[in-house]
């Protein structure tokens, strides 16, 4: 059997055909990550990728979705069926955050982004529809264009449609709070939380599970710090610096400002922007010919650079 | 004067052999008639590999050498790890040097805050596992092989294992990579950090089956093993009451840490040996184990216990211990081998299937099976829909190679029309190029050459692999010849 061909669905056909071959042409979705890894070259014209959540299967543990949907809901869609994604919810839609390839909060829970998206089915460069990866779990069949397509701001294709994994919602889901905890220690303790973050001065836990596997992971956090259930996270300062998990230990707050640093992820939420990192050359110089591979005249997304963020 | 024995023999490739073993000693360069035979298979059925120089390097700068030697050579590298591969991905095709990373084998700096540890290629995935245990970590990809199987290869396989349902395959598990690049430069791909920037080559790079580089050091994500584990044993009287076991735990929203099925003739096959009590008078066993903390896992179990019950199961067991826990793991991580006792060859295929497709697929292999004269025994990865039918037979039967190849054809187009993937875990290599084309366009191909050829614009690393013919730069056919001059 041959897979039908992805031409075959209306929807993708006409974006193919709106996104053409020749032009520079960008892919706008909610514009919540629009500045990240540059702007968007001027005179590039603008599309939006199709909207709509294609099918749920939440006995299979996959969702088929358009890239222009919005992730609010496509959570609220997959929360009928007692399931969730490891896509964050920034207010901006499907097809961004995966190009933006940011993790979610809960990522210790909800797993990562990049390990989420199974299939990709993007256009290309040439305005032709690619699929890449499958609809199951577990597939190696060949080289792995959704990884390549994660985080790449658009770069080397436009995606039109995923397969996402999806995953059970937690029985319990709470948020705990303490001025007095070494937030390392707390992360120690647990077994599985999805979160803990430092302020500095405060430590915030996400514990989930069965409802007494809860209890007892709070209880267990008395040997750490005094612990009471708050509402949520802190709010979080608009910047995000990408550190090895072990850095955590030496933040400067004058270089940060404010910050929530999540603890084990590496990832700090802070005032002052990071400064830009340049790769290193050889990885330079291998990006460079992915992407001139993927789209030789540069066309897609001119102005963007995943390289550069 | 004493004679010395050469192990870089005196056949071909002189002029190779001889900057190969000035650019990394003569210890670790090999050429002699025994050792370019024994590598030029791994664990699948493809024999028609041929082998060039052998190396063993013992460092990254060794394999960068090794690299650019042969390409000053205009000769292909084959990176190997304990050649347990089963699609034939390590089969060097045209006489390339063989990189043997056995010998960079040590566990190297681990990261607490992280959860990582760097290994080197060589480290044995058990072994690995096994230097963790006792600071309360593992290494969450346990393939069947893992005995003996390496952690580069299965960086290079992107390799599975029972535990993969909850934990997710090797992808998850590998942060970043150290690389050596088919044109000799050393790259770091990802990184420690939450979110390196750039395309995630890394990610990528996992799975690339050796087409890609060579990877020399490797940051693996370690796991936090759960202070409790429940393992359930259920029988049933038809193999399709235990797959649909399966899907209905997984819409009742539990993730089992595994779910593992084998049917009647490969239960007791392996029952015969390892005693492990598995029922051998069931059509099929289904092996269950979830793991977390206490309350959460009894919870699990008893959920698991009496959905099995509504499936079906005529009998439904929870392991006592950890001794009869490792008992059970014991027989299905050793199922493969105890079918020697049927009969003296097998082909093991690899697919996988939406959950909901399981019975249905099943139901085909037997049905294929039959109709070729041929015995299937199934034991497989059910919790991802992981199929993995092993067709029996004894090769000195004339005829019965090529009616174990239509069979399996058959069976990979049934999964395929059921709505499934070539490979969950085995890779393509040389085994399933030719079904590419059934699962993917002419287009889609080109576009995962062009992630390729960034990698390795000129062709020299591992090629002739997971790309049909026409759709990758190399010519197989060019490559199965063998060399001028060369003797095998």
């Amino acid at each position: 059997m041959t897979a039908p061909p992805l031409a075959a669905d209306p929807v993708l056909a006409a974006f193919a055909e709106e996104v053409g071959a020749t032009d520079a042409v960008a892919v706008e979705g909610a514009r919540t990550r629009w500045a990240v890894g540059g702007a968007v070259a001027d005179g590039t014209r603008l599309v939006k990728a199709p909207t709509g959540i294609v099918r749920h299967e939440a006995e299979e543990m996959i969702v088929c979705v358009r890239a222009g949907t919005p992730v609010a809901e496509l959570a609220a869609t997959l929360a009928q069926r007692g399931q969730r994604c490891a896509l964050p919810d920034h207010g901006g839609t499907v097809g961004g955050a995966i190009a933006a390839g940011e993790n979610d909060l809960l990522v210790l829970g909800c797993g990562t982004l990049r390990a989420s998206v199974l299939e990709v089915r993007y256009v290309s460069a040439e305005g032709r529809l690619i699929r890449g990866g499958g609809p199951t779990v577990k597939n190696v069949t060949g080289f792995d264009l959704p990884r390549i397509m994660v985080g790449a701001l658009g770069t080397l294709g436009l995606i039109a449609e995923v397969i996402l994994r999806t995953n059970p919602l937690p029985a319990t889901s709470l948020w705990a709070m303490a001025t007095d905890a070494d937030p390392f220690a707390a992360r120690d303790a647990l077994l599985r939380p999805a979160a803990v973050l430092w302020d500095g001065t405060h430590t915030w836990v996400n514990l989930e599970g069965h409802a007494p596997d809860v209890t007892a992971q709070l209880a267990l956090l008395g040997t750490v710090g005094r612990f009471a259930e708050v509402q949520g996270p802190p709010p979080l300062p608009a910047c995000r610096w990408s550190l090895a998990p072990g850095e955590l230990r030496h933040l400067h707050a004058q270089q940060l400002g404010g910050f929530v640093a999540s603890v084990g992820v590496g990832l700090v939420h802070a005032e002052r922007p990071q400064p830009s990192r340049a790769l290193p050359p050889t990885v330079a110089a291998l990006s460079a010919r992915v992407k001139s591979n993927f789209d030789p005249t540069g066309r897609l997304n001119p102005g963007r650079n995943p390289g550069a963020r | 004067m004493k004679r010395r024995f050469s192990r870089q023999g005196a056949g071909p490739d002189v002029a190779l052999v001889a900057d190969l073993v000035a650019a990394i000693g003569r210890d670790r360069v090999r050429n002699d008639s025994a050792e370019r035979a024994l590598l030029r298979r791994d664990a699948s059925v493809f024999d028609d590999g041929v082998a060039g120089p052998v190396c063993f390097p013992g460092s990254t700068a060794d394999v960068q050498a090794v690299v650019r030697t042969a390409l000053r050579h205009g000769r292909a590298v084959v990176p190997r790890g304990a050649g347990t591969g089963l699609a034939g991905g390590a089969i060097p095709l045209g006489a390339p040097v063989v990189v043997s990373l056995t010998r960079m084998n040590r566990i190297l700096d681990m990261d607490n805050d992280a959860r990582v540890v760097w290994v080197e290629p060589g480290v044995v995935n058990l072994d690995l596992t096994k230097h963790l245990q006792p600071l309360g970590f593992h290494f969450a990809p346990d393939p069947s092989s893992q005995q003996v199987c390496t952690l580069g290869g299965n960086v290079a396989n992107n390799s599975g294992g029972p535990h993969c349902l909850a934990y997710g395959i090797t992808n998850a598990h590998i942060i970043a990579i150290e690389v050596v690049l088919p044109d000799g430069e050393v790259a770091l791909l990802g990184g420690l950090e939450a979110e390196p920037p750039g395309y995630d080559l890394r990610g990528a790079f996992v799975g690339g089956e050796g087409t890609l580089g060579i990877a020399t050091r490797i940051a693996a994500r370690i796991t936090p093993t759960a202070p409790a584990v429940r393992t359930l044993l259920m029988s049933f009287a038809e193999v399709r009451h235990a797959a649909n076991t399966v899907s209905a735990v997984i819409a009742a929203g539990i993730v089992p840490a595994a779910m593992e099925v084998m049917d009647q003739r490969i239960t007791q096959a392996v029952e015969n040996y390892v005693h492990a009590g598995y029922p051998t008078d069931a059509a099929a066993v289904l092996l269950a184990e979830v793991d977390g903390l206490a309350d959460g896992v009894d919870i699990d179990a008893q959920a698991i216990a009496q959905i099995g019950r509504e499936q079906g199961a005529t009998e439904v067991r929870l392991a006592r211990d950890d001794t009869e826990r490792m008992l059970l793991w014991t027989g299905r991580k050793t199922a493969v081998g105890a079918i020697a006792q049927i009969a003296p060859d097998y082909y093991l295929h690899d697919t996988v299937v939406p959950r909901a497709k399981l019975a249905d697929v099943l139901a085909q292999t037997y049905e294929i099976a039959e109709r070729h004269g041929l015995i299937v025994m199934n034991v497989f990865h059910a919790g991802d829909g992981n199929l993995h039918p092993l067709l029996l037979f004894d090769a000195r039967e004339p005829g019965v190679v090529e009616r174990v190849h239509v069979a399996g054809g058959e069976i990979v187009k049934a999964s395929l029309d059921a709505g499934g993937v070539l490979s969950g875990e085995h890779g393509i290599g040389v085994e399933k190029q030719a079904y590419m084309t059934l699962l993917f366009t002419d287009d889609d191909l080109d576009h995962q050459n062009r992630l390729r050829k960034s990698f390795d614009p000129d062709c020299k690393a591992n090629p002739g692999k997971v790309l049909p013919s026409g759709h990758s730069c190399a010519d197989i056919q060019m490559l199965t010849a063998v060399p001028k001059g060369m003797w095998v």
